[in-house]
């Protein structure tokens, strides 16, 4: 076999243990990558700050653990947005380990709040975590109805009705928007009912690989704005002024692509040359 | 009967959520909440089988020495160990669900999905070649969305971004609608045939 | 002397002048806003259309006072059951608002009832920070329920037609029509694969994928895997089916048992073959992958709802060495299954596949109706293309659909 045919038909192994060592190395080393913000994260952005205080957003959080590298920079950047507005969530998750996602999250950003600047988020007064139930297109659509056809206690399995800020909310209509985190496909079930049947005004961020497909949705107004897997974090990040865990990450990404970018070439020069060569295919 | 019974309930509530659809009523709203809380139970009764068909396979599986038994008992002693701690040891908040949970679950799904990358590259590698001209234009339409987010190789919001952009909002858009039409179609033509009683497969007979 | 009292009444004239323009500010200013505002003109209350009954719709015409830069704070929609009152407050709209929907829920026990069929009556009052002035009385007005939605008319219509479609290919099939369809390659090959299989003396592995038993992918995947059962009893092949929601796996149980009866081989079905393995999506292609590498089966299918996990599955039965054929209706992992598997079938390839197999008439019919219907949209986007371009805006709003 020569050099090029070898270069052609390069062992999987060897990607592997490039990209690994490419990742270990961005990793450890410290710096930042400039981001330039989509009009469609801004849209997201623009939409949470200009909620008025007491304004009410839906935070479905649909993601499970494999997907919160991506996911978990969203959901801190905009809880800690809308908090610090005093908009109050109403968290669900409709995705199986959804739950641990959506608390880990909530838990922690209460912790931050606290911490940064000095305001007591408090549970049931100012965000509220309704759980988990199976089959997400029969529970979205029993929430447009009424939030407590699905969850008729919370995730605490306190009784919805006994949450101070659930008073007086019924089901979509009561709350400003929808923001959809995910990593599956529920999101088409989010786009075909919530929007669809009852109009909720809905944004979504999703994972870098889903977020292409979705860009027809957004050009029909289903949805306000879509965030896309890392970047869509870093760029919401950027705007919120909180850089954080996807900056971070964006340099790793950067790096990675371009090593695939590297491979991909270099399997494509193997391949033409030994083809010119007349050699095996 | 044992055929045409589950046929007619079949046909009888395609029928009603079809027409339900177009019904705002508030009466034909009460029996499609009725339907969707029924639906959930089921789902949770629809889980204890399918605990119920891996205990049973795990377990024969250990008594028979078959091939790769070890990981039968690993399977068993996880589920036990997590019925455990939830039901017995203090609830979904207890100390040791919330560590497995966390210090177990969560690690291991995220190192699952992140072997994706290795085989997005081996796949890549393997897969991008300038075979064709239609794969020549894969090819560069891959190079070219891959590039837009490089903020090395050229000024953001230069002319590759302008470029990608347009692959993605003109050719990949108008594919992806094609494709969705055509799901579409095929969702309703498939959820007819369900409902006619054409398609019998799911009742277990031909 | 004289100085001190010109000095003096100078200064009460100052004092005398700031206090006035202060009055006067304050009265100029009260002018706008310390009168009371003008009522809301030609309110209208009627039972909101296409709804469950249990809302009513108000509309109105700005009051004058409602104008940029006034103190204008807003509507209050006021209820009551008789027009002599009490009248209740049902909220406030902001200043620019002329329609607001008053609804409820339908149960009766809950706080926020809004009963159908009673008779409500309404004003609107137009607020400032001075005071408010209410709308002559209008009603009475019930909340009715509609049995029809007519904002929904364009998807009626083409559920009409569609099922007409379908139904007159299903009447010509079974009248003896030879009906084309163009072959497709993924499924051409099933047969091969499982040939393939049997000589290798490997087993068939069989995913159905991450759905549930309602979606659409998953109930054609139960189609198929009916059709490769019957092959796998046929040629003694082993199969290996590993489930992701138990109701599915209940289902393929029945599937692969049907299969091997109608191959005439019911001793020869194992039930434990199939078989329940986790509803985690990663830990499902832990233990897929697992079998792929320990099992080496000859052939995977992938025909079913897959998401992230499609690109490790096919990556791990390429390492495995199988023969793989893929088909989802899941758009984003289309692209992962081309690149990595030899056959892919995309979206509704995957719903036709039954119709391929088995080659019924009346599965045909329904094919031959989805093509019907694709030219039916491919000629209502041209001719909505061109209306757009010469502003004949009457035929794109016959496809607006309403809530």
């Amino acid at each position: 076999m020569n050099f090029f045919e070898r270069l052609s038909k390069l062992d999987r192994r060897w990607v592997y243990l490039i990209l690994a060592g490419v990742v270990v190395i961005t990793v450890l080393m410290k710096f930042s990558t400039p981001i330039r913000i989509n009009p469609e994260v801004r849209a997201i952005y623009d939409f949470v700050e200009s909620r008025k205080a007491g304004s009410y957003l839906h935070l479905a959080v649909d993601y499970d653990p494999g997907s919160q590298a991506e996911m978990h920079p969203m959901t801190y950047a905009i809880m800690e947005q809308a908090l610090a507005k005093d908009i109050k969530i109403i968290m669900t998750a409709l995705s199986p380990n959804g739950p641990g996602m959506a608390e880990q999250a909530m838990l922690n950003i209460m912790d931050s709040v606290r911490l940064h600047t000095g305001k007591e988020v408090v549970y049931g007064r100012d965000i509220c975590f309704l759980g988990y139930k199976p089959y997400p297109g029969i529970v979205i659509l029993s929430m447009g109805q009424n939030y407590r056809i699905s969850f008729p206690s919370d995730y605490y399995n306190t009784p919805t009705d006994s949450l101070p800020m659930m008073q007086g909310i019924v089901n979509y209509s009561n709350v400003d928007g929808i923001v959809l985190i995910t990593g599956t496909s529920g999101v088409d079930y989010w786009i075909a009912y919530a929007n669809g049947r009852y109009n909720a005004p809905l944004a979504v961020g999703l994972t870098g690989v889903m977020a292409a497909d979705y860009y027809p949705y957004l050009k029909s107004g289903q949805i306000f704005g879509l965030m896309g897997g890392m970047l869509g974090a870093a760029e919401y990040e950027t705007l919120a002024g909180r850089p954080a865990r996807a900056m971070e990450a964006m340099r790793v990404q950067v790096w990675a692509h371009m090593v695939i970018i590297i491979f991909i070439l270099v399997g494509n020069i193997g391949f033409l040359a030994s083809r010119r060569r007349g050699g095996a295919r | 009967m044992k055929k045409e019974i589950p046929l007619l309930i079949v046909f009888v509530s395609g029928l009603f959520m079809a027409v339900q659809f177009f019904v705002p009523h508030a009466s034909s709203e009460f029996i499609y909440e009725f339907v969707m809380e029924w639906s959930i139970i089921i789902g949770i009764f629809a889980l204890a089988l399918g605990i119920w068909s891996l205990v049973r396979v795990s377990v024969n599986k250990i008594r028979r020495r078959s091939e790769n038994w070890p990981y039968a008992i690993v399977i068993l002693a996880g589920l036990a160990a997590m019925m455990v701690f939830a039901l017995a040891w203090g609830g979904l908040e207890s100390y040791m669900f919330r560590s497995f949970f966390n210090y177990v679950m969560i690690p291991l799904h995220a190192t699952m999905f992140s072997l994706l990358a290795f085989f997005i590259a081996s796949a890549a590698f393997r897969a991008f070649r300038a075979r064709t001209a239609l794969a020549t234009v894969l090819l560069i339409s891959a190079l070219v969305l891959m590039l837009r987010f490089n903020p090395y190789l050229g000024p953001l919001g230069g002319p590759e971004a302008g470029l990608a952009q347009w692959v993605l909002n003109v050719p990949n858009l108008a594919a992806k609608r094609a494709i969705i039409i055509g799901i579409g179609l095929g969702m309703v033509a498939t959820s007819l045939k369900v409902i006619l009683g054409i398609e019998r497969t799911y009742m277990g007979s031909d | 002397m004289k100085r001190y009292v010109i000095v003096f009444s100078a200064i009460m004239l100052l004092l005398t002048a700031v206090g006035w323009g202060q009055d006067t500010a304050g009265v100029a200013a009260a002018a706008p806003g310390g009168s009371p505002p003008e009522p809301p003109k030609n309110v209208r209350a009627f039972d909101t259309p296409y709804d469950n009954g249990h809302s009513i719709t108000l509309t109105w015409e700005s009051s004058a006072s409602d104008t940029a830069g006034s103190l204008f704070l807003g509507y209050r929609i006021l209820r009551s059951d008789t027009p002599d009152g009490p009248f209740v407050d049902r909220g406030l709209v902001p200043a620019g608002a002329t329609t607001k929907d008053d609804k409820g829920v339908k149960e009766k026990e809950e706080d926020g009832y809004f009963p159908r069929n009673h008779d409500f009556y309404y004003k609107v009052a137009a607020v400032t920070a001075v005071g408010e002035t209410e709308s002559p009385v209008v009603g009475p007005v019930q909340g009715v329920g509609q049995w029809y939605n007519r904002g929904k008319t364009p998807v009626a219509v083409a559920v009409v037609i569609f099922t007409g479609l379908t139904l007159y290919f299903i009447v010509r099939a079974k009248r003896g029509a030879v009906l084309y369809i163009r072959p497709l390659a993924g499924i051409d090959a099933v047969d091969e694969a499982i040939g393939r299989a049997t000589e290798m003396g490997k087993p068939i592995l069989y995913v159905l994928g991450l759905g549930t038993a309602a979606d659409i992918a998953t109930i054609a995947s139960f189609t198929i895997l009916g059709r490769v059962a019957k092959k796998v009893a046929d040629y003694k092949t082993s199969l290996i089916v590993p489930c992701y929601d138990p109701i599915v796996m209940i289902i393929a149980q029945e599937t692969v048992k049907t299969g091997y009866y109608n191959a005439g081989k019911p001793e020869a079905y194992n039930q434990d073959s199939i078989y329940f393995l986790t509803n985690q999506q990663f830990a499902y292609v832990g233990g897929v992958n697992g079998i792929m590498l320990r099992d080496r089966p000859a052939t995977n299918f992938y025909l079913g709802k897959f998401y992230a996990e499609s690109l490790m599955l096919a990556e791990t039965g390429t390492v495995a060495g199988s023969i793989q054929i893929a088909g989802t209706d899941e758009v984003t992992q289309i692209p992962f299954f081309v690149v990595a598997c030899d056959y892919t079938l995309i979206g509704e390839e995957l719903y036709a596949a039954s119709a391929y197999l088995g080659r019924e008439p009346v599965l045909l019919g329904t094919l031959k109706a989805q093509d019907y219907a694709k030219a039916l949209i491919i000629a209502c986007a041209i001719i909505g293309v061109l209306a757009a371009s010469f502003g004949w805006t009457w035929f794109v709003q016959q496809f607006h659909v309403g809530n």
